[in-house]
């Protein structure tokens, strides 16, 4: 797909037959109308294609939350379908659901951090739910730690970091198994704008790895300077749906260094060009797979 | 699965939760205190009295003066005209003079003569049919009142009042226990169950996060349900070591002194720790459902 392409979708598309080989996710004229009559979702459409980064924004109650929730079948939909990986989520049975999450890393606003357990058992515990051995724990979790910058923070308790330290270790905790999809729902909602580049130059550092990442916000001055697709949503309608022409879908233009980035975040001029610094993140996919 | 990390979890909880936990496991142990009693109680009242009712007889006495062929004639209508009789065992007025004053000599010899009567003694099939077999012997006339089958025998005797007195005791014994426990598991199974119900509560975050990161609904169940599992067992290992130090210190000294005590058969205490044991993971298992059904929608 050309670079230069912008696209711009219908507000509602009608359903399509074929599935997109390429999607890692697929809302076919999905709605949601919760048990109380609000309208969550409204005949939303889209797919996102393996390694996209893409935000989706929208004023309070536009329905990035119920996105995210219809994706991790915390609720069913009243309307349409969801397709992940190429599974029609309808048809995932309550028992496998568990199975299914496995495959999904997710960032709250509030961090949803255990309180009562260290830095390193917080992250080891999405580990230990799927039943890992005590020998990959102790190989894996110390290494994330690393690479999300709390190597010298590990026996701390939650109550004893910063807002952004809390975030980077649910950030932690939903990369340790490697899932192919990361969903974050306003990962920096509770941040001052510094700390909040640095968690979005994480999730950046885990889409290069080849990871799906969705992040819902209302930070619409991050999204402007990230420039990656966005998709808006107004009372439950999808209003907008583009890739940037500049960087396009996947990054498609120029990859960022880490660094780049974090500058083109804060708005300053793009340090020089040079050949990209190595990123530990890199490595990731090689070592863990 | 994981049988380490599922008990490290639940000793977690138990700490954080003291107040509750020590509750529940200090009704567990009343509650199979109390059964700990009350079974080798009922046991051995019931043993007592099934001995009783085992020794109920009729004895029908014969006229003094009754000659042999009134007796002969008293058998044969006892073993072929009456109901649910058992046995019949004829005790002659020498026999039964010869054992009664074997058991009591002093008495017999200031009597002289003989005063006893010849005597049949039935026993019946079932000590509950001790009536049918009176009303054979000595059967109601139109006016209520007894009167004798054959005028060569003097008098029909039975204890059934007695037994019947027994036997209301036992079963008076038995409803209070059935009663009792039934209270007691009761308080034991919802004490557990609200334990476990505020240990889901203070870690509601944590099994939403389970949730969230894929736990299986059992990986989240097993620790509450070790939980509960465990302040049960406590109880119940406690209780048992209260009934083992109360037996050694109360009642094995006293058996040695009384024959009664001993008397009774009453099961042994190991079985009876077994099952104390069995009950008290039962119960705390049952309390510990309840809250995950009702409170774990997972
Ligand atoms: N559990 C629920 N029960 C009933 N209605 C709900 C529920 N969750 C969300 N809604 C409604 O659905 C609509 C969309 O909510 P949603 O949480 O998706 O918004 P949002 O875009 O995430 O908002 P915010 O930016 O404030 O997080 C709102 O009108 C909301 O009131
Ligand atoms: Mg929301």
């Amino acid at each position: 797909m050309a670079a230069t392409e912008i696209q711009r979708k219908p507000v509602a598309q009608p359903e399509r037959r074929q599935p997109d080989p390429n999607a890692v996710i697929e809302f076919r004229g999905v709605s949601k109308t919760y048990e109380s009559g609000d309208v969550g979702l409204e005949n939303a459409t889209f797919s996102i294609a393996r390694g996209e980064f893409v935000f989706i924004v929208g004023q309070t109650g536009s329905g990035k939350s119920t996105i995210m929730r219809l994706l991790l079948k915390e609720h069913e939909t009243t309307g349409g379908r969801i397709v992940v990986a190429g599974r029609d989520l309808s048809e995932i049975e309550d028992k496998k659901v568990p199975y299914y999450r496995r495959n999904l890393g997710v960032v709250f606003q509030d961090f949803k951090l255990l309180p009562n357990r260290t830095v390193h058992d917080n992250v080891a515990y999405a580990l230990q739910v799927t039943g890992r051995s005590r020998k990959e724990i102790r190989a894996k979790v110390p290494d994330i730690l690393r690479l999300t910058g709390l190597a010298t923070k590990l026996h701390n308790y939650p109550d004893q970091l910063s807002g952004g330290e809390q975030q980077r270790v649910s950030v932690a905790r939903a990369f340790v198994n490697h899932p192919p999809l990361l969903l974050a729902d306003e990962p920096t909602g509770n941040l001052d704008p510094e700390t909040s580049i640095g968690i979005m130059q994480l999730l950046y550092r885990i889409n290069r790895t080849g990871t799906t990442v969705l992040v819902a916000t209302h930070d619409s001055h991050m999204v402007d300077r990230m420039r990656r697709r966005v998709i808006e949503l107004e009372r439950g309608r999808i209003v907008r749906d583009e890739a940037d022409a500049m960087y396009g879908r996947r990054g498609g233009g120029r990859d960022l260094s880490t660094s780049e980035f974090g500058a083109l975040m804060r708005g300053e001029p793009a340090p020089e060009p040079q050949r990209m610094p190595k990123d530990p993140f890199d490595e990731v996919d090689e070592a863990w797979r | 699965m994981k049988p380490g990390f599922f008990v490290k979890e639940a000793l977690r909880s138990i700490r954080r939760n003291p107040i509750p936990s020590f509750a529940a496991m200090a009704s567990m142990l009343v509650t199979l205190l109390v059964l700990g009693v009350f079974i080798p109680m009922v046991q051995a009242t019931t043993g007592a009295a099934n001995t009783v009712r085992g020794r109920v007889l009729l004895d029908v006495y014969m006229q003094r003066d009754a000659t042999s062929s009134d007796i002969a004639r008293v058998r044969a209508r006892i073993d072929n005209n009456t109901p649910h009789v058992k046995k019949v065992e004829y005790v002659s007025k020498g026999q039964a003079y010869k054992q009664e004053s074997a058991r009591n000599p002093e008495a017999y010899k200031l009597l002289g003569s003989n005063p006893l009567p010849d005597t049949f003694r039935v026993t019946p099939d079932d000590p509950d049919n001790i009536g049918a077999i009176l009303n054979s012997l000595a059967p109601r006339n139109t006016a209520g009142h007894r009167q004798l089958a054959d005028q060569s025998i003097e008098r029909v005797r039975n204890e059934k009042d007695q037994t019947d007195k027994i036997l209301t005791v036992t079963k008076l014994v038995k409803w209070a226990m059935v009663i009792l426990t039934s209270l007691l598991v009761l308080a034991s199974v919802l004490l557990v169950s609200n334990t476990i119900r505020l240990s889901l509560f203070s870690r509601r975050r944590e099994v939403e996060v389970m949730k969230l990161v894929g736990a299986t609904d059992w990986f989240i169940r097993w620790p509450f349900m070790i939980e509960g599992v465990a302040l049960g067992a406590i109880g119940g290992v406690m209780a048992v070591l209260l009934l083992a130090v109360g037996k050694v210190a109360l009642i094995d000294p006293l058996s040695n002194d009384f024959a009664l005590i001993a008397a009774p058969k009453t099961m042994p205490f190991f079985a009876l720790a077994a099952l104390l044991l069995g009950a008290s993971v039962a119960v705390s298992a049952a309390g510990s459902g309840l809250s995950l059904r009702r409170f774990l929608r997972v």
